[in-house]
């Protein structure tokens, strides 16, 4: 009962704000809107060009975007969710909660890369990234880092989405063969985190020579730190990619509102802030280029599932994984 | 007594059974939007884990306590009373603070193996089962020693002073004391730390070195997040109760009342044993704190460099976090000692409040977060509602160690006090003034301590509701650590686990205070 005095009263509150200006809710990862991440600044642009309000909220990590997507289902108050990723956008179209974009805009992405729900905004290839200082010659392939002693921390790929980046890497690339990669690098993977963080802060105390981030890990040290010791390392079958997305729901009471954020969305405003904020490349590179260290590792050959395949190569893949790391 | 029990039995009720729905209706609200229900056949071997990993985990927690808390409660020594409350600082770190703070220690570029490598050692490595149950004996030992020290204190002084005129050696001392009183403490605080590894989630992950380290709780994570299996999610959440009733259960059948009756509330400095018994006494005080206090003192030295170029976001994710963990502390004290209190006069329904005391322990944060939000969600923004729910979710799951920390004592005020203060018509507001409160004011402080810090540090459901200018400082940490800054974030922990501390010192120190 309090609830819902409570929910009364909010509402009350709310109607007239509503009715001055229209509210835009984008929903995303919380990272995305700290103070030092890329929301801000975006809100700051496109609330110039829009007359609107644009409001963010946080909904946790990435994985957990499209779990909140759908408690809320229909009734959700969100227009646009920010930040799924190529891994997870076959489970975000089976839910039918998306609507189609039309936004038709060319994009610089390493592949063809083309949905009709979604629109990418940035993007960024795994890599294992280790110190140069302590490592001199890095693997070149997943069997060159099995047959070495190097330690390496990996992500689960049953809570964290470059965990599950990794797995679909080694299957997109060894196809058959995923299961020995994967017994092949199991002495070397010290522990398996839950998230992104957990790694990273781990590899940085030391406790491994290779994590698994993204070939854009080393520019952050670089532009942020001046520190030139991270590398990513480069391997021969090519570099799976993560393609993070938007897309507008159908539920949508802004739809109008919401197409122009898509739009606005591969424009300058947006792009020039992803680099040195989300640490990503910007999915159309912006008319001021990208900044210093982002061409330092340039993998050759770009490998990314097409996103039916990827969720219907996942549990098997999680099979093998945890087949070879169970010893 | 029965006069007095009554009316207080029916108002115990009433946090009890909050408490319990607290508890069922978001697990209810998170099966009612279920597909379907069934397991995944990898989720029996994460339910073995998790036992197997908790017991070991609350075995050697206890069992590493008893000789700390008796050499602590047998010397006297200068800063004294400093060491007892800087080694109950391990408990309230967040996991993987704690995580970080010990593989300074024990990691593999650690102090342990860098002093191994130079007497010749081959690397040890902490990421296995053992590094598991290492973390927990780390992070639960301190709250183990805590609730058995307390135990020992509540001897009446003059029981040893007999035991001393009978010339009572160590062994009589220990067969006619020390065992009907650890009888009385040990199950009730394996209980508690058996039921928080269990549904511990980060540590295990982290140390357990792969998937062979997998809890009920990841589980429940990949049902939720990766294949929506909201069904899957519940039932799992079921099975972790399960668990914790069974183990629950098993304390209940084992714990004894001590029966020391009451003293004169004396505190004397006893002649406790000399010779060799005195050095290991030394030995194990000085091992508890090296091993307590030196992962901390890591954390310490990990944070200060940051501290400078902190966000600014920081300085209102404290004062919210301190508003969370102040509100939430005066509800789940006022509500432990009504149902502790309630439990102790052996009220009927005191199987309901037992009950309702351990149950939140057990409950999948996850599970209770997404819950919480299915009932929110359609009357209002459960970004509006962040803090309340905050506050609503760390009373529930701080409660527990209120109410297990005030129980002991209360029972043994009911049977030492109770009679006397029923023939004296002690009752109502007199009875709490005179004769309840200031009997109870250690463990109440010492409870309330426990229960401020763990709001300040725990994540809880936060993550799910929080907007944009919500965070309180433990998200803060993890949003931090998510964006490469992990000097900033280990600063913001350090200034989380500071004042964590000091909330706890304060009312510790309050509690012992009213009570001296």
């Amino acid at each position: 009962m309090k609830t819902k005095l409570l929910a009364a009263g909010l509402a009350t509150i709310a109607i007239p704000a509503l009715a001055e200006t229209p509210v835009l809710t984008v929903l995303t990862y919380d990272s995305f809107i700290s103070e030092w991440g890329p929301g801000p600044a975006i809100e700051t642009a496109f609330e110039a060009t829009c007359t609107c309000d644009l409001r963010f909220v946080g909904a946790g990590d990435g994985a957990a975007l499209l779990a909140r997507v759908q408690l809320e289902g229909d009734a959700s108050d969100a227009d646009v969710v920010l930040g799924l990723d190529t891994g997870l956008t076959a489970a975000a179209t089976a839910t039918g909660l998306f609507a189609p974009h039309g936004v038709v805009a060319t994009t610089d992405l390493p592949v063809e890369f083309s949905d009709p729900l979604f629109v990418p905004f940035d993007w960024g290839w795994f890599a294992f990234v280790y110190d140069k200082t302590r490592l001199a010659t890095p693997p070149t392939s997943f069997a060159d880092l099995a047959a070495s002693d190097l330690k390496i921390i990996i992500q689960d790929p049953r809570s964290s989405t470059p965990g599950l980046g990794l797995l679909l890497w080694v299957k997109a690339a060894h196809g058959d063969q995923a299961a020995e990669i994967w017994a092949g690098l199991a002495d070397n993977i010290v522990t398996v985190t839950p998230g992104w963080s957990e790694a990273y802060g781990l590899f940085l105390e030391g406790e491994a020579d290779m994590v698994l981030s993204y070939t854009t890990s080393p520019a952050y040290h670089l532009i942020a730190e001046s520190d030139d010791s991270k590398a990513a390392a480069l391997f021969d079958e090519g570099h799976y990619l993560q393609i993070e997305v938007a897309g507008k729901l159908a539920a949508t009471d802004q739809p109008a509102l919401a197409d122009q954020f898509l739009a606005f969305m591969l424009s300058d405003g947006f792009q020039s802030v992803i680099p040195q904020t989300n640490w990503m490349y910007p999915a159309k590179t912006p008319s001021t280029g990208l900044p210093d260290g982002f061409d330092a590792f340039r993998p050759a050959k770009s490998l990314l599932m097409p996103p039916a395949e990827a969720a219907a190569a996942r549990d098997g893949a999680l099979a093998e994984w945890q087949t070879a790391l169970v010893r | 007594m029965a006069d007095s029990a009554r009316p207080l039995n029916r108002v115990a009720l009433v946090p009890a059974a909050l408490l319990l729905a607290l508890v069922a209706v978001p697990l209810v609200a998170v099966a009612s939007r279920a597909t379907g229900f069934a397991l995944a056949p990898a989720d029996w071997a994460a339910v073995r884990f998790s036992i197997f990993q908790a017991l070991l985990s609350a075995i050697f927690s206890t069992l590493l306590a008893i000789p700390v808390a008796r050499a602590l409660a047998r010397r006297r020594f200068a800063g004294r009373g400093a060491l007892i409350t800087l080694m109950g600082a391990p408990f309230l770190l967040p996991a993987i603070v704690a995580v970080l703070g010990l593989l300074a220690v024990f990691g593999r570029s650690g102090m342990m193996n860098d002093f191994g490598a130079m007497a010749g050692l081959p690397q040890v490595s902490i990421y296995g089962l053992h590094g598991v149950v290492l973390a927990h004996v780390f992070l639960n030992m301190p709250l183990a020693v805590r609730m058995i020290l307390q135990g020992w204190q509540a001897i009446p002084t003059e029981r040893f002073r007999l035991a001393a005129s009978l010339g009572f050696g160590p062994a009589e001392v220990a067969r006619h004391l020390e065992r009907p009183m650890l009888r009385s403490v040990l199950p009730g605080a394996a209980l508690v730390i058996f039921v928080i590894c269990l549904t511990s989630f980060a540590v295990v992950l982290t140390l357990g070195g792969g998937p062979r380290a997998t809890t009920v709780e990841l589980a429940i994570y990949q049902a939720v997040r990766f294949d929506f299996d909201l069904g899957r999610a519940a039932l799992l959440a079921l099975v972790q109760f399960a668990i914790c009733a069974a183990a629950a259960g098993l304390a209940w059948a084992v714990v004894r009342p001590a029966g020391f009756g009451a003293g004169l509330d004396r505190q004397m400095a006893l002649g406790a044993p000399r010779g060799w018994r005195q050095v290991v006494d030394v030995g194990v005080i000085g091992a508890a704190a090296l091993f307590l206090l030196v992962p901390l003192a890591a954390v310490i030295l990990r944070g200060v460099p940051g501290l400078f170029d902190l966000p600014t976001s920081v300085l209102g994710a404290s004062l919210r976090s301190i508003a969370v963990a102040a509100i939430s502390t005066c509800i789940t004290v006022s509500m432990a000692l009504v149902m502790a209190v309630a439990v102790a006069s052996r009220a009927r329904g005191a199987a309901i409040i037992e009950a309702a005391a351990v149950v939140p322990l057990a409950a999948s944060g996850l599970v209770l977060g997404t819950g919480l939000f299915l009932i929110v969600h359609p009357f209002a923004s459960p970004t509006s509602l962040a803090l309340p729910v905050t506050v609503l979710v760390n009373t529930a799951l701080s409660l527990p160690y209120v109410y297990r920390l005030l129980l002991p004592e209360a029972r043994a005020l009911a049977a030492d006090y109770g009679r006397l203060a029923d023939s004296l018509g002690l009752q109502g507001f007199a009875r709490w003034r005179w004769l309840v409160l200031p009997r109870l004011a250690r463990p109440l402080g010492f409870g309330a301590g426990i229960a401020a810090a763990l709001s300040m540090g725990d994540l809880g459901v936060i993550a799910l509701f929080a907007g944009e200018s919500q965070a309180t400082l433990p998200l803060l940490v993890q949003q931090l650590m998510g964006s490469y800054r992990m000097e900033a974030a280990a600063a913001a922990a350090l200034l989380l686990v500071t004042l964590s501390f000091a909330l706890f010192w304060i009312c510790d120190w309050g509690g012992r205070r009213a009570a001296a």
